[in-house]
């Protein structure tokens, strides 16, 4: 017996054994204690509350809801409303980003700075400060709907939020809606094409330029295929409020800039770090063999820096999207407000509730972190 | 024999120094650098003039009451009146010497680090620190009163939970990184598990799950303070992250080091704490401080679940009916602070990096 003991195999697998007996008996002594609880505050359990009337109004919907819908509306509205402010909060992020994240090495001082004392000025406040200084501070100061700060003639902002016009749904705007999607697609291919002949030939297909004109001429095409007929529905004043075009609320606005500005932050040294990674002899080899700029930045340069600062960008998209939970303090109905939130003073049932959220974060982060190991499987150097 | 005579060193050409050739050097050098350093200099005008005069020119210091804040300016006399409210929220008045004397006895210990040489000695100073500092705020011995914690609030709040947090997370996250490294396959699964899920799901989550599941795990009577659900849910979620950055640590370690520490014969134990531990950890210190700032960041959300941290006592303040509209003042202050600490940690950290990284390479 203690021979045996002495043998490490059996020592880990006697280990491992106590562990999954510890783990469900402490498992079994929750679950037991949760029934019994449940039961004597007469909880229901199941998830039968999924069909029952919310009840609730939610301001924002991105599909289409009424107060008689079921709690399992409630999820898909506050879930959509989580995609959204996650889409739209990654797209601004990373523009705001890049730009950081360049400037940041910019040859020019006064930007170089002003870009480190951004970075280090909004990533050392708090997301959720940041959110209530936005909502609580920024936009309640803003003047009434009567007196709106105008923009362009057609653009108001004021304390309930911003107002731009909105295309009217025809076929115009459809076609050219579909023209951008053809104008990506193309770009795609054109772009894998253009590096497969480049490879062959050595002449460089000019992409960039190609691509611009693609996304201009597209549309321009694509308007008069569509009945040249793109009309706008403005909004107006009517009474005490706008009436007309596409509101925005102060709730999505003020999530929008905390989130984007606190993330650009960390994308923007992510970028730095990328673009400073790709030695300086790399670039100097790529001037020796001839490459212009442009060449050397497309064909050595950025395909190093990429491959370094992606997949912390990504990351950073993951946590922004986990952030924007934080949306609870301010009431914009995101799946943690509306569901985890109204839903469950309703329905009393917290434990399906936020398994349910939960859930939804866990297969956001693992389609993500699919995705980056996609990625890095791609970018992984082949060596020889 | 001829002598040779070291000529005196010129001076650099004067198209080179100077101001003026600073300037032109890093500001002025292309046209597109002189529309930049203008937009720059745009954005700084529009920025900070309006702000030097609204917190500083036009603000008030001085007075007692919201009629003494006549300016268009900052009225910092809310922020004076209320300072008690930031920093201690509801604790007794006359108790609060307990918590500065807490704060003293912070400061004799960063002292004593410096003294005393064995880390053993260190590490029971800080310890014999911790159950002082617990007994001063908490009270219950010694005649001192119990100070529930629902009174408890303010910067001390934000402090004890970021403290709390980092102090228990620490050894748990040591033990998942260890079972996550571990060669037994049930040890390791049952720890990537916990990592992934915890560091898949927002913190917000867990502090529900804290809150309103955690009591029905237990048997009934047995009650939780708000406090202590809030501590374990930042618990569980700090250990998760403080185990990959220590597990980041123990991949660098070479595995050399494993095989002579078997080859001396230690044991599992022996070789983890007294060989890997210690080299693992100082490689990822820095990276440690940066989860301390997030967690410290993070604490923030304790207000959603009802606690009265730092940020929650501005809205609490703002609400008393003579202060009315004093927000803006309020959250400006208590950016300030939360900026000050985690600004100030993340340049420690940076320290740190540069300290630790002579020594890899």
């Amino acid at each position: 017996m203690m021979h045996a003991l002495r043998n490490q195999k059996v020592r880990g697998i006697l280990f491992q054994l106590l562990t999954v007996i510890g783990l469900v008996a402490f498992l079994w002594y929750i679950g037991s204690n949760t029934m019994s609880n449940i039961e004597q505050r007469g909880i229901k359990t199941g998830f039968e509350f999924l069909n029952s009337t919310a009840g609730f109004g939610i301001d924002e919907a991105p599909i289409s809801y009424q107060e008689t819908d079921t709690h399992g509306r409630v999820f898909f509205v506050g879930l959509s409303n989580t995609l959204i402010i996650g889409f739209v909060g990654i797209i601004f992020s990373t523009i705001l980003g890049l730009i950081i994240g360049v400037l940041r090495l910019s040859n020019n001082w006064l930007i170089r700075k002003m870009s480190a004392a951004y970075i280090d000025i909004f990533r050392n406040i708090p997301i959720l400060l940041q959110i209530l200084f936005w909502y609580n501070v920024v936009l309640k100061s803003l003047p009434a709907p009567r007196k709106s700060l105008e923009f362009a003639g057609d653009i108001f902002m004021n304390n309930r939020g911003l107002y731009i016009p909105q295309p009217d749904i025809n076929s115009t705007t459809l076609t050219i809606l579909a023209s951008f999607v053809v104008a990506i697609v193309s770009i795609f291919f054109l772009n894998i094409w253009g590096n497969k002949k480049q490879e062959e030939t050595g002449k460089d297909f000019p992409i960039i330029i190609i691509g611009f004109a693609l996304f201009i001429i597209l549309p321009i095409i694509a308007y008069f295929i569509g009945g040249a007929n793109f009309n706008f529905d403005y909004p107006s004043l009517q009474g005490f409020n706008f009436r007309g075009g596409k509101s925005i609320s102060p709730e999505f606005l003020a999530l929008t800039f905390a989130l984007v500005i606190y993330t650009a932050t960390f994308i923007a040294e992510a970028v730095r770090s990328g673009i400073e990674a790709v030695s300086k002899g790399q670039k100097e080899a790529a001037a020796s063999i001839g490459l212009s700029q442009y060449q050397a930045l497309k064909l050595v340069v950025l395909p190093q820096a990429i491959r370094i600062a992606i997949p912390p960008t990504i990351n950073q998209y993951l946590n922004l999207i986990k952030n924007s939970s934080l949306a609870t303090a301010i009431g914009y109905p995101e799946i943690v407000t509306v569901f985890s939130g109204t839903s469950l003073n309703q329905v009393g049932q917290a434990i399906e509730i936020i398994a349910m959220t939960m859930l939804v974060y866990l297969t956001i982060s693992l389609v993500v972190s699919a995705i980056l190991n996609w990625f890095n499987h791609k970018m992984k150097i082949k060596e020889r | 024999m001829a002598v040779y005579e070291q000529k005196s060193v010129r001076e650099a050409p004067s198209s080179s120094k100077g101001v003026i050739h600073w300037l032109k050097d890093n500001l002025f050098s292309t046209p597109s650098n002189v529309i930049m350093t203008l937009l720059g200099l745009y954005l700084l005008y529009i920025i900070i003039p309006p702000f030097v005069q609204w917190a500083y020119t036009d603000a008030n210091f001085v007075g007692d009451s919201r009629a003494q804040c006549t300016g268009d300016g900052a009225c910092w006399v809310f922020v004076k009146m209320k300072m008690d409210m930031f920093m201690y929220g509801f604790y007794p008045e006359d108790q609060v010497w307990r918590l500065n004397t807490g704060l003293g006895l912070f400061i004799v210990l960063i002292a004593a680090f410096k003294f005393l040489k064995s880390s053993k000695l260190k590490i029971i100073a800080f310890f014999i620190y911790l159950l002082a500092a617990f007994i001063l705020v908490n009270g219950g011995l010694l005649g001192l009163d119990i100070i529930p914690t629902d009174k408890w609030g303010g910067l001390m709040l934000t402090i004890v939970v970021a403290a709390a947090g980092i102090i228990f997370s620490f050894p748990i996250g040591i033990v998942i990184a260890f079972g996550r490294a571990s060669n037994l396959p049930i040890i390791r699964s049952i720890c990537i598990t916990y990592v992934e899920f915890i560091r898949g799901v927002p913190l917000i989550t867990i502090l529900f799950m804290s809150s309103v599941i955690l009591p029905l795990f237990f048997p009934e009577g047995m009650t939780f303070d708000k406090l202590l659900r809030a501590l374990i849910g930042i618990t569980l979620f700090q250990a998760a992250y403080v185990a990959e950055i220590i597990r980041g640590g123990l991949q660098s370690i070479p595995t050399g080091q494993y095989e002579a520490a078997d080859a001396v014969g230690l044991s599992y134990w022996q070789k983890m704490l007294l060989v890997i531990l210690p080299q693992a950890l100082k490689v990822a210190i820095p990276n440690l401080v940066g989860a301390f700032i997030s967690l410290f960041q993070d604490t923030t959300l304790v207000l959603i679940i009802g606690l009265f941290d730092l940020l929650a006592m501005v809205r609490i303040t703002a609400a008393d009916s003579t202060w009315l509209g004093m927000e803006t003042e309020g959250y400006v202050f208590v950016t300030f602070v939360f900026w000050a600490f985690c600004y100030g940690m993340s340049r420690y950290s940076q320290s740190l990096e540069e300290q630790y990284n002579t020594n890899l390479k």
